[in-house]
């Protein structure tokens, strides 16, 4: 994965509690066997009208929102199933960071394996990113992973956490299989002291 | 040594490297159970860099997902008739012969949904570690295992290490204290502590359910209440293991044999939580207050008693709530204080791996004995594996169905997530056993009321939304 760094980016506001993953992306787009090629799909049922065109005030379809690449969503963003097409599909549809109130915990997950930043804000500083992107679509932020900040506008700082192994993977680029495969004695050592319960071999 | 919790002596009994301050744990992973929909790009990475799967004996796989549920066709095979479904399925057959992975194919007499197979097989076994890349995989917990949803990226880490990076959760105490009265169920439980947390408030948690109602339900209502974990916010629910879990896990394929099982349960008589093991959180509900419960909304925190009245967006302070209370009603078509029971549906589903177990299609055959679904009303019976359904057929239930009108299906995830050709019609309303009302879980403008097996039986011969003890009044009900 390639390293994050320091990025400004357009924000668009979706300020709606607990998106499930069924909205980032209907279960009906997961029949595909790959991880490219789903952006087009994302938020597809709240995106589209049936005959597939795009509905005009939903806020992704607007002219002044193209190009935003943080998304400001509401609190418990992402909660439902386990699909990793959720941040594919965001990402697909070019966001980079998602920033919010509170992240549904695989959700969180599976954003950070892939290098979409899911930023918790306080709620203040979360309804004023949504005014703000309402009243002017150019609203930019600033994310810095390294100083865990997301600049305002105004300029006004916020920090966000972040579980130190996560922050130093995205910064690295570290590959975390790799990292767990370079355990593998340490593995095996286990497994040699742990008798083996189980083996799918004996189901019938 | 403190008191441990049931979590965490099964999380410390799994740890390759302890957590520290910089890194999280390397848990190990005893079983891993892979279906069609979450897996093929972690085959693909698995291919790309030339990894085998580390344990294939620890790994089992099925397709459920996104196989149809339609009747078999004259040559006894179920047709695919969705291309895309059908490359993916090809797909999965292709990837488990290629890294010798044991694979329960279409239509074979185990192949299921992926958290109805692995209990009835045995291979779900009371202080494992079970993950799968489908978050209901929390339903194994039901045998005091720690069982939880993952992402494709952890699926290719389990495969290629077996074994999974993790921060240690809290741990949450759900107490439900008494006994159900009749018509009252598992599902009604469950409906009622996501009602009461909301569905962020088993975040970061591993949820234990305890207390006298827990202890005297059967091993698929535990895995009712434990499937919808998730449903919470949590990514695990663990129930202790007893001996309702002992005499269930006996004699099954995978199982330990003779002294080799005693041994298995003197090991897993220690694994209750000690007594005085703090937990983090605690709620608890009182199982003889509860009554039927089902959602009026858009997702599963939205519920109440099926007596109750659909909640007055009006009368919600927080601005962003009323604002989603007032996007759920619109979706739903519902109005500020109706009451549901008396609407009408166009469908009612049994199913899921929440409730398609045996013991579900037992109990909801019980109401629809002798009667007839109504007319206009749709039931769709869909057991969660070819052996629920076998076992359903030698009793009788198939024609109990049947006669009354419902559909009897091949086994799956069905219409619980719509990727399989089983959906409803946009604006239609459907009473479902099943684990999600979201906004289009079970087909794009379909709008759900989750309640239990028995409000769904209720509800399909009435036409109607019906509180099931209404109907269990006329009848024995043991």
């Amino acid at each position: 994965m390639e390293p994050i760094k320091t990025f400004s980016g357009k924000v668009v506001a979706l300020p709606i509690n607990d998106i499930d993953t069924d909205q980032i992306i209907p279960a009906r787009y997961l029949k595909v066997t790959d991880k490219n090629g789903l952006g087009a799909a994302c938020f597809s049922d709240w995106r589209y009208e049936s005959d597939g065109s795009p509905k005009p005030e939903f806020p992704l379809n607007k002219p002044e929102h193209q190009g935003a690449e943080v998304l400001i969503g509401g609190h418990n963003f992402g909660c439902g199933s386990s699909r990793e097409h959720a941040p594919w599909a965001l990402m697909g549809a070019g966001f980079k960071a998602v920033i919010s109130t509170y992240f549904a915990d695989i959700f969180k997950n599976n954003a950070l394996k892939n290098g979409l930043l899911p930023v918790v804000v306080d709620k203040d500083t979360h309804e004023q990113l949504i005014s703000l992107a309402q009243e002017d679509p150019n609203t930019q932020v600033t994310v810095n992973l390294a100083e865990q900040t997301v600049t305002l506008p105004d300029g006004r700082e916020v920090t966000f956490p972040i579980d130190g192994f996560s922050k130093h993977c995205l910064l690295n680029g570290v590959d975390q299989l790799g990292y767990v495969m370079g355990l593998d004695d340490v593995i095996s050592a286990y497994e040699s002291t742990h008798a083996k319960r189980i083996s799918t071999l004996q189901t019938s | 040594m403190a008191p441990q919790t049931l979590f965490e002596k099964v999380w410390n009994n799994h740890l390759v490297r302890p957590q520290t301050d910089d890194l999280p744990a390397v848990l190990y992973i005893d079983l891993h159970l892979v279906h069609e929909v979450t897996s093929p790009q972690a085959f693909t990475q698995m291919r790309e860099r030339g990894l085998k799967v580390r344990r294939p004996d620890q790994t089992l796989a099925t397709m459920d997902h996104s196989t149809p549920t339609t009747p078999r066709g004259l040559d006894g095979l179920i047709p695919v008739t969705d291309s895309m479904a059908r490359a993916q399925l090809d797909v999965m057959r292709k990837n488990c012969a290629d890294f010798g992975i044991k694979l329960f194919d279409l239509g074979t007499r185990n192949q299921g949904i992926v958290h109805v197979i692995g209990p009835e097989q045995g291979i779900t076994q009371p202080g494992m570690t079970i993950v799968c890349g489908d978050s209901h995989t929390s339903t194994h917990g039901a045998f005091g295992a720690l069982a939880f949803g993952i992402g494709t990226s952890e699926v290719a880490m389990v495969m290629a290490t077996q074994c999974l990076l993790q921060n240690k959760p809290k741990t949450m105490a759900v107490k439900v204290n008494g006994d159900l009265h009749a018509g009252v169920t598992a599902k009604d439980i469950i409906l009622g502590i996501i009602a009461k947390i909301g569905v962020g408030g088993g975040t970061g948690y591993v949820l234990e359910y305890m207390g006298q109602a827990i202890r005297g339900m059967s091993m698929e209502g535990r895995m009712t209440i434990c499937n919808m974990s998730i449903e919470g916010g949590a990514r695990a629910g663990m129930i202790a293991p007893d001996e309702t879990t002992f005499q269930w896990v006996n004699g099954r394929p995978a199982a330990p044999k003779g002294a080799d099982f005693d041994a298995a349960v003197a090991e897993w008589r220690r694994l209750p939580s000690d007594e005085g093991a703090e937990f983090d959180a605690e709620v608890t509900l009182e199982a003889h207050e509860l009554v039927p419960m089902i959602t009026y909304g858009t997702n599963p925190g939205m519920g109440m008693p099926i007596t109750g009245y659909v909640p007055d967006p009006d009368r919600i302070r927080d601005v962003s709530e009323k604002l989603a209370m007032d996007k759920a009603l619109t979706y739903m078509g519902l109005q500020p204080n109706e009451q549901l029971l008396g609407k009408q549906v166009d469908v009612v589903f049994l199913g899921s791996c929440t409730n398609s177990r045996i013991g579900d299609l037992r109990e909801a055959a019980k109401i629809i004995r002798g009667r007839k679904v109504a007319e206009g009303v749709r039931m769709m019976v869909v057991p969660g594996s070819q052996q629920v359904k076998a076992q359903a057929e030698a009793e009788g239930l198939d024609k109990v169905f049947k006669e009354a009108g419902a559909e009897w299906r091949e086994a799956g995830c069905s219409m619980c997530i719509a990727m399989n050709g089983d959906q409803l019609s946009p604006g239609q309303y459907a009473v479902s056993t099943s684990n999600r009302n979201f906004e289009g879980r079970q087909g794009k403008g379909g709008r759900t009321f989750l309640a239990s097996p028995l409000t769904a039986a209720a509800t399909a011969i009435t036409g109607r939304v019906t509180d099931p003890r209404t109907i269990i009044g006329e009848r024995e009900f043991a």
